[in-house]
């Protein structure tokens, strides 16, 4: 039976592995590849990582350290940051990197999904869509950004996301910026409303704190990708750093609803 | 000496590191002469079914691999699009398989049982066994998994070659052993302890 995956999220700058809150700040948490030898041994499902640095002072993604990582790491590895091209794309497939996710290049230029899925295939291929809730309307709504929420579009989210979805992406990402470091919980009602529109394999990022929100989050959307920064690196409220993942029996605890609900069924949730 | 078949597709690097640390002797194999003195292949594989037939035509290292797989009868492993590769073709293109494992691959977009289901078939699953000591005889029966991430599947024509199945809205055919000739849908490499049992299992074949 398919099962939710938990996946680290790591963030890169100037080469050093670092955490934000908010999109800003980032604080030095130590060395990607030590964290990457970690993760293998705690058996991560996945891992997704992402130089933040790199899009926003337009550099294209650091090969050097990505070649290390992907042969350091023993799970499946996705790579975003300053992928604007189709051969870069290409490049990163053939180093071992299992998922290129896209993002700014992506809004800027709506064919290049397309011409990267079909030069890797749609299973290598993630959209990481940003969004920054507004707070200041009555109305609810989310507002597309890039380059660390630092520029924002007038896209309608949700239109993108399907729009990204015909353009056969495998998987989309979405990253809800202003629970960027908060470790107060997921957006849940913005996974309800992404499930309910977008029918590909989906992750969501940013907010987590506890294993009691990833488990929130499988128990209202079923199986998909749960991603988390500052969980998975910092331990208590002075967020020292202490790189940590669920053990199987947490795994099963933090799964059982999407998993009892997969057995009831037969299936999934769709 | 296991070989890494090496056509410009998929990734060699982690079969080579994970090889490296089981201690096993491996290398990349890009040519016809490089696949010399092989026991054991491996074939990997992702992306498009077409761009990686073209791609191992072109590598000139078909014809030797037919004559150390049928010929020699030397095992060999496919992996992913690696095993879609042995079989006769792929809905996914018009290019024509190895047609070392009669079959054919087929979409799960085209089939009502997956098709509303999230596409790709992508995450951790388990197997049900049919008969395959290279994939069961595993220290970890009980968590036993392994990491899938694809849109097609092989639909073995002789089911006496499958040797695991895996459940995504049906039972489809996640790993087929025809004598020497074996290949696994999901991703050992990429599966951790689980994996590097199962490629251990292999080299011992």
């Amino acid at each position: 039976m398919l099962r939710p995956r938990i996946i680290p999220c790591l963030l890169i700058y100037k080469g050093a592995l670092v955490k934000t809150q908010g999109f800003k700040d980032p604080k030095y948490v130590g060395d990607p590849i030590n964290a990457v030898r970690i993760f293998n041994e705690k058996e991560a499902d996945e891992l997704i990582v992402l130089d933040i640095g790199a899009t926003v002072n337009s550099m294209q993604p650091n090969f050097n350290l990505i070649e290390k990582l992907a042969a350091e790491c023993r799970m499946p590895l996705c790579y975003g940051g300053g992928v604007t091209s189709v051969e870069q794309a290409v490049q990163l497939v053939d180093m071992g990197v299992e998922k290129v996710a896209v993002s700014a290049a992506a809004i800027l230029k709506p064919s290049l999904l397309r011409e990267i899925v079909a030069a890797v295939g749609s299973q290598s291929v993630v959209a990481v869509v940003d969004l920054y809730k507004k707070n200041n309307s009555f109305l609810k709504s989310y507002e597309l950004c890039s380059h660390n929420a630092k520029k924002f579009y007038n896209d309608n989210p949700f239109t993108l996301m399907q729009s990204f979805q015909e353009a056969g992406v495998g998987e989309i990402v979405i990253n809800s910026v202003d629970r960027d470091g908060l470790m107060q919980g997921y957006d849940l009602d913005l996974a309800r409303q992404v499930k309910s529109k977008v029918k590909i394999p989906l992750t969501f990022l940013g907010g987590a704190g506890s294993h009691e929100h990833l488990k929130d989050l499988i128990s209202q959307v079923g199986t998909i990708g749960v991603a988390a920064g500052s969980l998975f690196v910092f331990k208590g409220s002075y967020r020292a750093v202490l790189i940590n993942y669920p053990t199987p029996e947490q795994k099963i605890e933090i799964c059982q609803e999407a998993l009892r609900t997969n057995n009831i069924k037969g299936d999934f949730f769709v | 000496m296991i070989s890494i078949v090496d056509y410009g597709i998929g990734n060699i690097q982690a079969f080579l590191n994970l090889f490296g640390r089981l201690g096993i002797s491996v290398k990349r194999a890009c040519t016809a002469e490089d696949l010399k003195g092989s026991n054991h292949l491996v074939l990997p594989g992702v992306g498009h079914f077409d761009h990686a037939m073209k791609s191992l035509n072109k590598s000139g290292m078909k014809k030797p691999l037919e004559e150390l797989v049928l010929g020699l009868k030397i095992p060999v492993l496919g992996v992913c699009v690696g095993m879609q590769m042995l079989s006769n073709g792929s809905d996914e293109g018009s290019m024509q398989g190895l047609g070392w494992v009669p079959g054919r691959v087929r979409a799960f977009k085209k089939n009502p049982k997956t098709s509303p289901l999230p596409l790709p078939h992508m995450g951790w699953n388990t197997l049900s066994s049919k008969n395959s000591d290279f994939i069961f005889n595993n220290d970890y029966k009980e968590s036993l998994q392994f990491y899938f991430l694809h849109s097609f599947y092989f639909d073995a024509e002789d089911k006496a070659d499958v040797s695991a199945t895996c459940y995504y809205g049906f039972n489809f055919d996640a790993a087929v052993s025809r004598k020497n000739i074996h290949g696994v849908q999901f991703h050992p490499e990429k599966s951790h302890k689980w994996g590097e049992q199962l490629l251990k299992n292999f080299t011992e074949l």
